[in-house]
């Protein structure tokens, strides 16, 4: 870690002399690439309606023309399928009501995982759910599906019974638990949803502009050893790169997991 | 030197779930060790463990660019 701060220090005393700007939160905000009536139409937009895109076109693409021995496409879309359905679906929310969720959970975890994976597509290199914007809606339709199976199972008043109740509590402890479990059961689980995504994909993709631009600002600086550090920070901007790769995936997989979680539990009878 | 010091204050939030992600792997390392067969169960919960530390930081990250100082 010590070396990451060295570097960051030197770039930003390189800062003084070259017009190195550190990246903040004002790189996400990209200029409207096109204006519609007035309403700029920007990147991030654009990238979404194209992620979109590739979800459909994969799901049609590794579905079409399914046979009993899969092709190479069909093996990919169904191994993909097959790990969203037994590990996510079945493991969490419990082998009786888990296929009416599998298209949701199915359709949420390659979406998020496309919109991230656009951060490290050379050219595009912005992931979407670096937004705050985009990912909210996200949570709050994983809020609205979880508190509905849970409406629809027990009841509106037999849900909030079931998720702010810990089974097996009698007496005044519950005058101090209920509202403790109503509060992180359910009015807290759509913030760290989306701030999780939210929060991983603008750090990653910080510290990716933050190596980039500070590498080339050392780079060009003309100072020898300054550029010996420029090639360090590019160095490190490809550990993070692999790193991010992973990261990537795992949020995706996270966000989903844990909808399916939060499904499973509002679905779980009592015991 | 310029800068905020959110960011110091970030740095030091860094620790307290590095610690706990640094726990939960070994626990779930040694785990794997002890019982491979039980791996698939113990990669769920050790993820979930992994996330739930790291929420911590996340959050202070979102907060060390939205309060000024």
């Amino acid at each position: 870690m010590s070396l990451t701060a060295s570097i960051t220090a030197t770039a930003v005393t390189a800062a003084d002399d070259s017009g190195f700007h550190a990246p903040g939160p004002g790189s996400f905000e990209l200029p409207p690439v096109f204006e519609v009536a007035g309403f700029g139409v920007t990147k991030p937009m654009l990238l979404l309606v194209l992620s979109a895109v590739i979800v459909v076109w994969f799901g049609i693409a590794t579905s079409r023309n399914a046979s009993m021995v899969p092709g190479r496409l069909q093996y990919v879309g169904e191994s993909a399928y097959g790990f969203i359905r037994n590990t996510i679906g079945r493991d969490n929310i419990g082998s009786e009501h888990f296929l009416k969720y599998v298209p949701y959970l199915f359709t949420l975890f390659t979406f998020i995982l496309v919109n991230n994976y656009f951060g490290l597509i050379p050219f595009v290199q912005y992931p979407t759910m670096s937004r705050i914007g985009f990912v909210a809606p996200l949570a709050v339709i994983s809020w609205l599906v979880f508190i509905g199976s849970g409406i629809w199972k027990h009841g509106a008043l037999g849900y909030l019974k079931h998720a702010t109740m810990p089974s097996g509590i009698k007496g005044p402890i519950l005058i101090v638990l209920i509202p403790l479990e109503f509060f992180s059961n359910i009015l807290v689980r759509p913030f760290t949803l989306s701030l999780r995504l939210f929060g991983n994909m603008f750090a990653g993709h910080l510290l990716l502009i933050l190596f980039a631009t500070g590498g080339a600002a050392l780079i060009v600086s003309g100072n020898v050893f300054y550029g010996g550090v420029g090639v360090l920070a590019y160095v490190m901007g490809i550990g993070v790169s692999f790193l991010e790769l992973l990261v990537m995936f795992l949020q995706a997989y996270v966000f989903t997991l844990l909808s399916a979680m939060y499904i499973g539990e509002a679905l779980a009878d009592e015991h | 030197m310029e800068g905020s010091a959110n960011l110091i204050g970030l740095g030091l939030a860094a620790i307290g779930p590095g610690v706990g992600i640094g726990l939960i792997f070994a626990a779930f390392i040694s785990g794997v060790a002890r019982q491979p067969e039980a791996q698939s169960r113990l990669q769920s919960i050790a993820i979930l463990g992994f996330v739930l530390a790291e929420a911590l930081y996340i959050i202070t990250l979102a907060l060390a660019f939205v309060l000024p100082l």
